[in-house]
């Protein structure tokens, strides 16, 4: 008989690490799928409206409609996401009885649960989860969360609150790592992070899942710029489709993210992508709209 | 000291980057056909086969990289690695580089979910070896060159040819690198023995 086991640890997090130094787009339906997966994107996001449509519908944002999930499920070989709403445990069952392969339990979709996240533990299907420092960071580890990816803001277009996550998320853990381990119980307190998963940083001298940047990627320079402050890899959600050449703009993303230091192949590729999103000042946002801030 | 790139476009890099210095080689990041120079083996990692495709085409990486291992530069296919090495995919026309002589089914065993680690025992390598398969391939078929060192269920999940290795599992990601040490020590050691052209 054979003795193969899923849903470990080195499973989940090892598919999250198979997409490292790549991009991860937002599509709505299968051609959007196609066009992604052309342009070499490591992976799609199965949503029914992009954050920023989220943002301009209002009201409750939830999982996609099946339909739309399958369709792009069959339409491309490369792994597909698709996001749950903060801790909708039936939302997040449905995703992976659909096979789909990474779940989101994202904040950019309005939350089931204002205090609890999913015990990602108990699912084979493996989590990709937001955070803004180490301490949520921790806590979505606790709770077997096997991808990180930056909070930032989504839907705005204005790159500073993912530039504000990913240097906060980073700093911390270097403190971590250089602690002297009779200190790391009560940085766990001050943090709010479980304790063993801060010993496992700094065992390991790194943060133990890979971590993202997410919300507000707008240019390829902003993919570029997530890189260089030590994001695995990128998000991109309203950007590409939003843009005036979504197969132009999706290539020169993952082009930047690629050589994300070769400044002269950046300037070529960032020439005449027409006009990006718009963009939002995060100040004028009201305190309900920032999506950030969604259960922590 | 042996040096040993690791194509770096996407992927598991560092993981590879890792394996190849503690089996006592000096690892490489490789992202430009410049820094193709000077190798003495050459890992292609686990990722997204198409995505990597896409870039290799991009930057014109696929045939120096066919021309260099013709010349008898050994490489080491992990995953979607072992899908840019096969001569055949199912279901594709072309192949990418199409240096080994073996038939690859992509995503072969499902999706995410089933994924799955397996202990495995590994020819010229040894027993219990923690082998992680995830969205993995398989081989299909192999070619009379083709030496087939492991299985699982049947189906082929690593084979060599002469100087090339490919793998369906994920060696990189757990701390047992007996895998590319068998790299190491067979595939680039004994191209210098017995010369090139075993392929």
């Amino acid at each position: 008989m054979s003795n193969q086991i899923t849903g470990t640890d080195r499973v989940k997090r090892g598919m999250a690490e198979m997409q490292k130094g790549g991009v991860i787009m937002d599509v709505v339906n299968a051609e959007q799928a196609r066009i992604a997966e052309a342009a070499g994107a490591v992976a799609v996001m199965a949503l029914e409206r992009v954050p920023s449509d989220i943002r301009a519908a209002g009201g409750v944002a939830r999982m996609a409609d099946p339909r739309i999930t399958e369709e792009v499920l069959a339409a491309v070989t490369i792994p597909v996401m698709a996001k749950a709403r903060i801790g909708h445990i039936t939302e997040a069952r449905m995703l992976e009885a659909m096979g789909v392969d990474y779940i989101d339990e994202s904040e950019v979709l309005t939350p089931a649960d204002e205090e609890f996240h999913l015990l990602k533990h108990q699912f084979t299907v493996p989590f990709v989860c937001g955070n803004k420092d180490l301490g949520e960071a921790a806590r979505r580890i606790g709770e077997g969360a096997s991808m990180l990816r930056t909070k930032g803001e989504p839907g705005t277009g204005n790159i500073v609150e993912a530039v504000r996550h990913l240097r906060k998320l980073n700093a911390q853990v270097r403190k971590v790592i250089h602690m002297s381990e009779d200190e790391l119980m009560t940085e766990a307190k001050n943090l709010g992070a479980p304790y063993h998963v801060l010993l496992e940083i700094k065992n390991l001298g790194r943060l133990p899942v890979v971590n993202f940047a997410a919300g507000g990627i707008a240019t390829p320079a902003d993919a570029a710029l997530m890189m260089e402050l030590g994001a695995d890899g990128v998000f991109v959600g309203s950007g590409i489709f939003k843009s005036d050449n979504p197969e132009k703009f999706a290539r020169a993303i993952v082009e930047a993210t690629t050589h994300h230091r070769d400044y002269k192949l950046l300037v070529e590729i960032s020439k005449d992508l027409g006009v990006p999103m718009k963009g939002i000042e995060i100040s004028r946002l009201e305190a309900a709209e920032r999506m950030q801030d969604r259960v922590l | 000291m042996k040096r040993i790139g690791v194509l770096a476009l996407q992927g598991a890099v560092r993981e590879h980057l890792l394996a190849i210095e503690s089996s006592g080689a000096e690892g490489v990041p490789v992202k430009t056909v410049a820094e193709l120079e000077g190798l003495d083996g050459l890992v292609l990692p686990g990722g997204e086969s198409t995505t990597m495709r896409r870039l290799l085409d991009r930057y014109e990486l696929l045939e120096p990289i066919r021309r260099k291992a013709l010349d008898g530069l050994p490489v080491f296919g992990t995953c979607a690695g072992l899908i840019l090495l096969a001569g055949t995919i199912v279901g594709y026309e072309e192949p990418h580089l199409g240096l080994m002589d073996i038939e690859v089914e992509r995503n072969s065993f499902g999706r995410q979910v089933d994924s799955f680690e397996v202990s495995l025992v590994i020819e010229g390598v040894g027993a219990d070896f923690p082998a992680v398969f995830i969205r993995a391939p398989h081989i299909v078929s192999v070619g009379p060159e083709v030496e087939v060192l492991a299985t699982h269920e049947g189906r082929i999940v690593l084979a060599r040819q002469g100087r090339f290795l490919g793998c369906s599992f994920h060696p990189e990601l757990t701390d047992d690198h007996r895998v590319m040490q068998y790299f190491i020590d067979v595939c680039v050691k004994s191209k210098e023995s017995s010369g090139v052209g075993s392929v």
